[in-house]
């Protein structure tokens, strides 16, 4: 067990050097470079700032330069934001990302795995019908447009009601949070309401249920002893990419909620071309989806007996 | 297990009665043809793909065409209207005793209103059917005021108020006008239009127009090509390479397979939406291109490990089989047994994953042009008109409504139609195992 | 399912709670807002931005700020005199640090050489050139203790040109010649302008809280030494977002007491009732044309074919469609002014273009005839959804009218300047806001030796006329100076002006006194108080 941990993390960091490999070349493969604005910038300014930023050095001396203070943890500071280090940026920013990430999840995991134990339990039935076509148009809407239309919806009850029900955008209180968490989850929860739907239904017709129910043990109980557990195997699986899916995928939410955190700050970062920021932003995020698959990998092994793990073979 | 050398000794012919005794499943299709979801959703992703490529030659409109006497219009019918002057207007040639419009067009609309004379200037409002005086057009210390702004065919309420040295205003005198449709004649001349009478004729739009002023359903129509484009070349590349990198991996075996599908996992490992931005961004768009090209790139780059890793799978699963073993016994070469076995095992399997990375690429698309890191103007794609519909989402909500609806539909058919070809390939293995 | 609940409760416990705050209190004199982006930096020798200039004309103060008529008027400085060498201000002695220090002379001296040397890389820094061996220190040719201002005693600040500069004391109220200390500078280093805790002021307000990407809370200065003219209690920013949309959905929500409005907001706010109001920025937009060798716009021909067909009046009324927009005919935007209360335009009216397709055509003959076919012309555009429109537009009305092709290249803000400079271009959209308030802001653009001339258009005599505007103090010499340039700008088409834009928004009926300024930080909110 305890070499097979080392070897996937071993196996994470070469993960995580590739990812800032690539994300170096990429970036230096970008026409123009951050020292462009609208007003005059004399050749002379342009060298100050190149020095400043290390540009001058050939390329190689630069990826070196970069993995070195990678190492220690030091992304460099950010070149728009000439007095911030990028990693006050990512202390800062990654917290809201994760927090919205987080509630995303929640309500994805406990709409979705409720959604899909009622769907099967209920299988071709009407409340199965109703959850199965939700959930068709949950993944067929882009989900920009359904935060446009969240957003228009929430000024059109405010609207209505006279009074402020849901802030319509910003930060700092709960309130804040359900819309833009609902908004983002969404997609995940249709994806896994399908997957526990189908996971439940191979599960109801397994040899163990029909012997629970055999030996006359209550619905509620067959649920929660034999049904629910071992339908939700597959779903953990699927953790990993989840958890990707929502933390990079939560750009969209946040520029249009005015959320203050990572992605949209990533795509701005991106706009701007701070290099800085871009690969630090990349590389922490590839770092951390990196350690949760590694996470979900050993969670996976620990709730499923029946997996052991021998050196790794998969 | 110890050999004797009598255990290579050629068999005896045995009859071949055992091999045929399994009834053959039916074909995919056919059990396609029972799914009446899978029918109608391959309906759909069929008429979709004809609108797509033959679409623009039904309704021949140019999507780059701009009626700009029609912006952000409702669906309209074909119609001939006047052309009327556009100079600069420097006023009416005598007083008028109250507010009155000279001229009511949609190219001007001409006011001119006695002067006041406790009055320092005026302030001049439209209000096209809210509350209160509306919109402000201009301060000013003449009494005429010619007003071209974006007029429509609907009711204005033009307000006059005068405001006196001391800043206080008056009561607004106000005029209700609705302007007849026109073009100037700078813009009937831009149109290339031939004027008959003072008129021209113009082209319907059963879709309405966009804020361009572009006919809608000629853009949904170019758009489709843009978003079907993408939507099926990414994937079909990617799933290609993917494939031939999968199954290269699971012949050669040993420390090459080892090598390459390390490098697949590091590719996955990549977190999709950030590196997708960022390849976009580094492969760069000279001027000119319209961006499918490193968006298609960028796609092909990040998605291949996926298809390599299913028919990598399938490979080593089959190449420890029994059939395969038998066949390789029995002399087979490597193209008979690719041809045999591996393609009529593997292919279905790429098609379901065709089917769902399908849908994935046109979210990505219309994802990226969302955020201004797609195709570039005046290329329509889907994308970009859901991104300039949401601007007026508020105000004409039709020119969002069309193409998410586009993209919607689409989706939801190419979804289905996964789903069902899944579902038959589940039939089609559990009846093959029976 | 149980770790669910408790992991809810954890982040419930965890996740900071506030009020949401309303637009305004008139008790607590309290306003809140919204801003489009975080500032990059508020320090005042790095800050290019508008957001920072906001933000800096609320916490800082310069030697003179702009009254509300735009004349100048006293603050750090109580009196100040122009001459032909060289400028004297004379700072008053009751203007105080927020950590209670007094302002002397002597932190203007520090802040300008900072922002001039090269190790701080300021972009702003050609706005101090006038200052005597400025350029040179910037270059890093002399040390800064050679730039030409020196400290007399506590308050009294000597400055000396390297030729004439008659709007210097308009430049002064710009933010990069505000104060800086020395002391706080070296002890925070790069930290110092990016933290609340480590800033000082003297300006109206403090910034007393800055989350990053998140918030930014000012409030009164009461150690300001006009505090007294203050009413606001704060100002708090708890709002970055560039969506519009959001802005306004704000204000709709009463979030928010001022929201900006595009033309898709603009109705709705309209259709609700709301009354809505106009700012000139004073910003001028435009098409740049590229003059270098190899590039077809070089020719005089084609150039005028491209002026007589883009109508800048069919843009700014079908495209746009924002009221108070113009059409722009010139150099110089309608509303600049060349002096006190004369407005350049009234004098010297734009030059007169006449629109016209056949006339076009001709123009485009005699291109061709000279140029052999016109390659496909690549038309540098910004990447905002107005930019991308208007682009659309152009290239429109160019294939329509003459049957050029045009490649739109659509470039993100950094991207687009850094191919502009480098000249891969042949048409760029290009839009200028003024830096102080003299006509010489846009006029310099073109003169052959500025680097902003990025189509690189070099003419001798419109060199000759920069150089007489900059130097002369007669302002009858200037006017005339500068119809000299808007003629030669529209004859040899090197640029197309296309409008002039203005600033919608929507404001909370009970807060007064805003102030909307084209130069010293917009809007204003100094004077500004809730009604009750």
């Amino acid at each position: 067990m305890l070499r097979y941990i080392i070897k996937r993390l071993a196996y994470g960091l070469l993960t995580i050097w590739f990812i800032a490999t690539a994300t170096f070349f990429a970036m230096h493969a970008v026409p123009g470079d951050p020292f462009n604005s609208a007003k005059a910038a004399t050749p002379q300014l342009r060298e100050n700032l190149r020095a400043r930023y290390g540009l001058d050095k050939p390329v190689g001396e630069q990826y070196l330069l970069y993995l070195g203070n990678m190492l220690q943890g030091d992304f460099g500071i950010s070149f728009t934001q000439e007095n911030r280090r990028v990693n006050d940026i990512i202390r800062e920013h990654f917290p809201v990302s994760a927090i919205l990430g987080v509630v995303a999840l929640l309500i994805a995991s406990v709409g979705g795995i409720a959604g899909g134990a009622v769907a099967a339990y209920w299988h071709n039935r009407l409340p199965d019908r109703l959850l199965m076509m939700a959930v068709v148009l949950a993944i067929s809407i882009p989900s920009f447009v359904i935060a446009a239309l969240a957003q228009l919806l929430i000024v059109q009850a405010n609207d209505l009601s006279g009074r402020s029900l849901l802030p319509v955008a910003g930060w700092g209180s709960l309130s804040h949070l359900w819309v833009p968490a609902l908004v983002l989850g969404l997609g995940t929860m249709a994806y896994l309401a399908r997957l526990m739907r189908s996971s439940m239904l191979d599960v109801m017709n397994t040899d163990y249920v029909l012997t629970a129910r055999a030996k006359g043990l209550g619905t509620w109980q067959i649920f929660w002893r034999h049904q629910l557990r071992n339908a939700l195997l597959p779903v953990v699986t699927e953790l990993g990419p989840t958890i990707a899916a929502i933390t990079t995928g939560g750009f969209v939410v946040e520029l249009i909620f005015a959320i203050p955190g990572l992605g949209r700050y990533f795509v701005q970062a991106v706009q701007q071309l701070d290099y800085t920021v871009i690969m630090g932003t990349t590389v922490f995020y590839g770092a951390f989806l990196v350690l949760i698959v590694v996470l979900v990998d050993l969670l996976y092994g620990v709730i499923d007996p029946r997996i052991r793990l021998h050196g790794g073979q998969r | 297990m110890a050999y004797l050398p009598a255990d290579f000794d050629r068999l005896p012919p045995q009859a071949p009665e055992a091999a045929e005794t399994l009834a053959p499943s039916p074909p995919l299709w056919q059990l396609l043809l029972q799914d009446m979801r899978a029918c109608l959703a391959a309906g759909v992703v069929l008429l979709v793909l004809v609108m797509a490529f033959i679409g623009p030659w039904l309704w021949p409109q140019d999507p780059a065409t701009q009626w700009l006497s029609q912006v952000s219009s409702g669906p309209s019918a074909a119609r001939r209207v006047d052309v009327v002057s556009d100079e600069f207007w420097h006023g009416p040639r005598q007083n008028v005793s109250a507010l009155t419009a000279l001229q009511a067009t949609t190219t001007q609309v001409k006011l001119a209103w006695p002067d006041r004379a406790d009055a320092m200037s005026y302030r001049v409002y439209r209000n096209a059917g809210g509350v209160g005086l509306g919109m402000p057009l201009i301060e000013t210390v003449k009494t005429h005021y010619a007003d071209r702004l974006q007029l429509s065919e609907q009711r204005y309420r033009y307000s006059v108020v005068a405001v006196r040295a001391d800043g206080s205003t008056s009561d607004p005198e106000w005029i209700e006008v609705k302007p007849e449709l026109t073009l100037g004649t700078f813009e009937a001349q831009l149109l290339g239009l031939d004027v008959m009478d003072g008129k021209v004729s113009l082209p319907s739009h059963p879709l309405g127009t966009d804020a361009l002023g572009r006919d809608m359903l000629s853009r949904i129509l170019h758009g489709a090509q843009t978003s079907m484009l993408v939507g099926l070349s990414a994937p079909l590349l990617f799933i290609t390479l993917g494939a031939f990198y999968g199954a290269l991996a699971g012949l050669l075996g040993g420390w090459v397979d080892n090598v390459l599908m390390r490098i697949a996992d590091f590719v996955v490992a990549l977190p999709f939406l950030l590196f997708m931005i960022l390849f976009r961004v580094a492969l760069g768009i000279e001027s000119g291109e319209s961006g499918l090209f490193p968006m298609v790139m960028a796609m092909v780059l990040l998605s291949w490990p996926s298809a390599a890793r299913l028919v990598r799978g399938q490979v080593l699963q089959l190449r420890e089989s029994a059939f395969v073993m038998s066949a390789r016994l029995a002399g087979a070469g490597n193209f008979y047994l690719i041809r045999r076995h591996l393609l009529p095992n593997v292919l279905p399997l790429l098609l379901v994953s065709l089917s769902f990375a399908i849908p994935q690429a046109i979210f990505t698309e219309a994802l990226l042009s969302f955020i201004g890191m797609g195709v570039v103007p005046p290329t329509p794609s889907w994308g970009t008109l859901c991104n300039e519909g949401i601007r007026s989402m508020l105000t004409h909500p039709h020119e969002l409504i069309i193409p998410a609806l586009a993209i919607s539909i689409t989706v939801l058919s190419f979804n289905v139609l996964g789903d069902a070809l899944r579902d038959a390939m589940d039939v089609k293995v559990r009846r093959s195992l029976r | 399912m149980r770790k669910c609940i408790v992991a809810t409760v954890v982040i419930c416990l965890l996740f900071p709670t506030f009020v949401l705050a309303g637009a305004v209190n008139a008790q607590e004199q309290r306003i809140t807002l919204s801003l489009a982006t975080e500032p990059p930096s508020l320090d005042t020798a790095l800050a290019t931005d508008q957001i920072s200039s906001f933000l800096l004309a609320h916490l800082m103060e310069g030697l003179v700020q702009y009254g509300p008529a735009g004349e100048l008027v006293p603050a750090m400085a109580e009196r100040w005199e122009v001459r032909e060498g060289g400028a004297t201000f004379w700072l008053r002695k009751n203007a105080v640090w927020s950590d209670g220090k007094p302002v002397t002379a002597e932190h203007f001296v520090y802040a300008w050489r900072r922002a001039l040397d090269p190790a701080t890389a300021s972009q702003y820094a050609f706005i101090l050139f006038p200052i005597k061996n400025a350029e040179a220190v910037n270059r890093g040719e002399l040390p800064v203790e050679k730039l030409g201002v020196e400290a007399l005693g506590n308050y009294r600040l000597e400055v000396r040109f390297d030729k004439p500069c008659p709007y210097f004391a308009k430049l002064t109220a710009f933010m990069t010649f505000f104060p800086a200390r020395q002391d706080v500078v070296e002890r925070w280093g790069r930290a110092h302008a990016a933290d609340a805790d480590k800033m000082i002021f003297n300006g109206p307000f403090i910034l007393t809280r800055w989350i990053h990407g998140a918030r930014l809370t000012l409030t009164r200065n009461p150690r300001y030494w006009n505090a007294d003219a203050i009413r606001l209690q704060e100002i708090d920013l708890p709002y970055i977002t560039t969506d519009p949309g959001t802005h306004y959905n704000l204000y709709k929500d009463n979030r928010i007491a001022l929201a900006p409005l595009d033309a898709s907001t603009l109705s709705d706010a309209l259709s609700k009732g709301y009354e809505t109001h106009l700012f000139d920025f004073g910003t001028l937009y435009f098409l740049e044309m590229n003059f270098r060798e190899d590039r077809p716009t070089r020719n005089l021909a084609l150039r005028k074919a491209i002026q007589s067909v883009l109508n800048p009046s069919l843009l700014v009324y079908k495209v746009l469609g924002l009221p108070g927009v113009k059409p722009a005919y010139s150099l110089f935007p309608s509303s600049m002014r060349a002096g006190e209360g004369v407005v350049f335009s009234e004098h010297y009216p734009p030059p007169v273009v006449n629109y016209d397709i056949a006339q076009a055509q001709r123009y485009l003959a005699q291109a061709k005839r000279e140029l052999g076919d016109i390659p496909p012309l690549t038309l540098l555009v910004g990447d905002s959804p107005r930019a991308v429109n208007e682009a659309e537009f152009y290239q429109y009305v160019l294939k329509q009218s003459l049957g050029l092709e045009t490649r739109l290249d659509q470039q993100t803000f950094k991207q687009r300047i850094s191919k502009m400079r480098r000249g891969e271009f042949d048409i760029a959209a290009a839009g200028w806001g003024p830096d102080f308030d003299d006509p010489i802001t846009f006029g310099d653009l073109f003169a052959s030796w500025n680097e902003n001339n990025r189509g690189r258009f070099a003419d001798d005599d419109y060199d000759a006329a920069v150089r007489q505007a900059q130097r002369s103090l007669d302002p009858a010499v200037r006017l005339k100076a500068f119809d000299r340039m808007q003629q030669i700008i529209s004859e040899q088409v090197v640029i197309i002006p296309t409008y002039e834009n203005v600033g919608l928004y929507v404001q909370h009926p009970q807060l007064m006194g805003v102030r909307r300024s084209i130069f010293g930080g917009d809007p204003n909110y100094r004077y500004a108080w809730v009604k009750p």
